[in-house]
């Protein structure tokens, strides 16, 4: 506790070592991750957070590299955060996006955090937004996220930035049709990567042609972007145009503040519905009462859709018995 | 909760190829160990960097160059000096056994691993520094 507040303070006076240790707590989870988020939580809000999700191998880590040099151009300092998955077997993980951050390394305002998934199965976990909350109370102007590849259905993940980046490559042509429902609605800016490679042009394109339909419900049409690390430099100045256009956007009237109210509503019940579910496996009564009426599922008297709808309404009862 | 043990696997100097780290970085995920991989031709200070980022557990280096008896030793004092000094350093790659065993003798470098060493061996080793993890 007392080692706790040191490391607080020390994080408060830009000691890079003590925020470093603070994401390590907060990783471990438990009644001190609590109090470090509950610590930093005042002093977040002030960091444009920008997550760069998409498929795996579409060149997020490469993106948000080149990204990084960017912003260090115009003097902000940058935080990133890395997610890569967890072994379901080991548990284990090999965390390889800092191979990409070649513009990192050497400079004091660029701060990168690798995360393993640990059983998250989205493309970005809910850890990943408490490190992020870390990095923007540290100080840091811009905070990119990097997803673990992802498609389709990983959509949550418009609740950990103000900015989503969908990056996407010629190859991905063919998922188009599947990705307009998922992924491509949650998508602020596209970058069409690899852009140096046949059929980018006509891809960028297709989604340019999807995001036209939108445009009628929705007051911001995400812009397409073609990119190349070819061409880091010309591609760069496309992305971060179409980066401020959507920070402009986001500043015109209240849809900042009232995105951010959404993902926070989105985090807020996340924590409440993992507090219940933890706390309803770790009553024993229940487990008593699971495995005395899953041996009536075993013995064929009972279905198993049956006997969950009893054991929640066990739970009803309980809940409204108790003191 | 515990974290799994955090490593980081680097390549310092001018080493052309990674093969032998790579087979590492995959031994320890597969025991369960989160690995941040570096990539090729990193600096002392770079590697030092990314630990301090990282909050890892264990610095781990390979190094074929043959200039490990530079790379070590000024890995191992810009820890000491960078608030890693509980931070502890293993090395792995074309290393003699005398230069080995000398390089043994600096505090905080917990062990080095010659060619041929099974990974078995460096997984039980790196284990048995973090009991109970």
């Amino acid at each position: 506790m007392a080692h706790l507040q040191q490391l607080l303070a020390r994080f408060a006076s830009g000691d890079v070592p003590a925020a470093s240790r603070l994401m390590s707590v907060v990783e471990r989870g438990g009644a001190d991750a609590e109090r470090v988020l509950d610590a930093v939580y005042p002093r977040t809000g002030r960091a444009h957070r920008i997550a760069v999700t998409g498929p795996g191998g579409a060149g997020k880590s490469t993106l948000i590299n080149e990204l990084t040099r960017s912003f260090r151009l115009e003097k902000k300092t940058v935080g990133v955060v890395a997610e890569d998955p967890s072994s379901p077997f080991s548990g284990g993980a090999v965390l390889g996006d800092r191979v990409r951050m070649t513009h990192a390394s050497g400079d004091a305002g660029v701060f990168v955090r690798s995360l393993a998934s640990r059983g998250n199965l989205e493309a970005l976990s809910p850890l990943a937004s408490d490190l992020a909350d870390v990095l923007d109370a540290f100080g840091r102007d811009v905070v990119l996220l990097e997803s673990m590849g992802a498609s389709q259905v990983e959509t949550r993940i418009r609740f950990s930035a103000d900015t989503v980046v969908l990056v996407l490559t010629p190859e991905s042509g063919d998922e188009i049709q599947s990705l307009k429902a998922g992924l491509l609605e949650v998508a602020d800016v596209v970058a069409v990567n690899k852009a140096d490679r046949s059929g980018a042009e006509s891809l960028a394109k297709d989604i340019g042609a999807i995001m036209d339909l939108r445009e009628a419900k929705s007051e911001w049409r995400p812009p397409v972007v073609m990119t190349s690390v070819r061409d880091a430099e010309s591609s760069m100045k496309l992305l971060t145009a179409a980066l401020r256009d959507h920070a402009a956007h986001l500043d015109d009237g209240q849809r900042r503040a009232s995105r951010r109210r959404d993902a926070l509503r989105a985090r807020m019940q996340l924590r409440v519905e993992d507090a219940i579910r933890g706390a309803v496996w770790q009553s024993s009564i229940l487990g008593r009462r699971f495995d005395a009426i899953f041996d009536r599922v075993t013995a064929g008297s009972v279905s198993p859709w049956q006997a969950a709808r009893e054991l929640a309404e066990s739970l009803r009862l309980d809940a409204r018995t108790s003191p | 909760m515990k974290r799994p043990i955090k490593v980081l696997i680097a390549k310092p100097g001018l080493d052309g190829h990674d093969r032998g780290a790579k087979v590492i970085a995959n031994a320890l995920r597969d025991a369960g160990m989160e690995v941040v991989y570096t990539g090729l031709h990193q600096t002392p200070e770079m590697i030092i960097e990314a630990a301090v980022q990282e909050d890892v557990d264990l610095v781990s280096v390979s190094v074929l160059s043959g200039a490990h008896m530079t790379l070590i030793p000024r890995i191992r004092e810009l820890m000491n000096t960078s608030g890693l000094a509980d931070v502890k350093l293993i090395a792995g790659g074309i290393i003699p056994d005398t230069d080995a065993s000398e390089l043994k003798r600096l505090p905080g470098v917990a062990g080095i691993f010659g060619p041929g060493t099974s990974t078995k061996d460096v997984i039980t080793f790196i284990e048995q520094m973090f009991p109970g993890r």
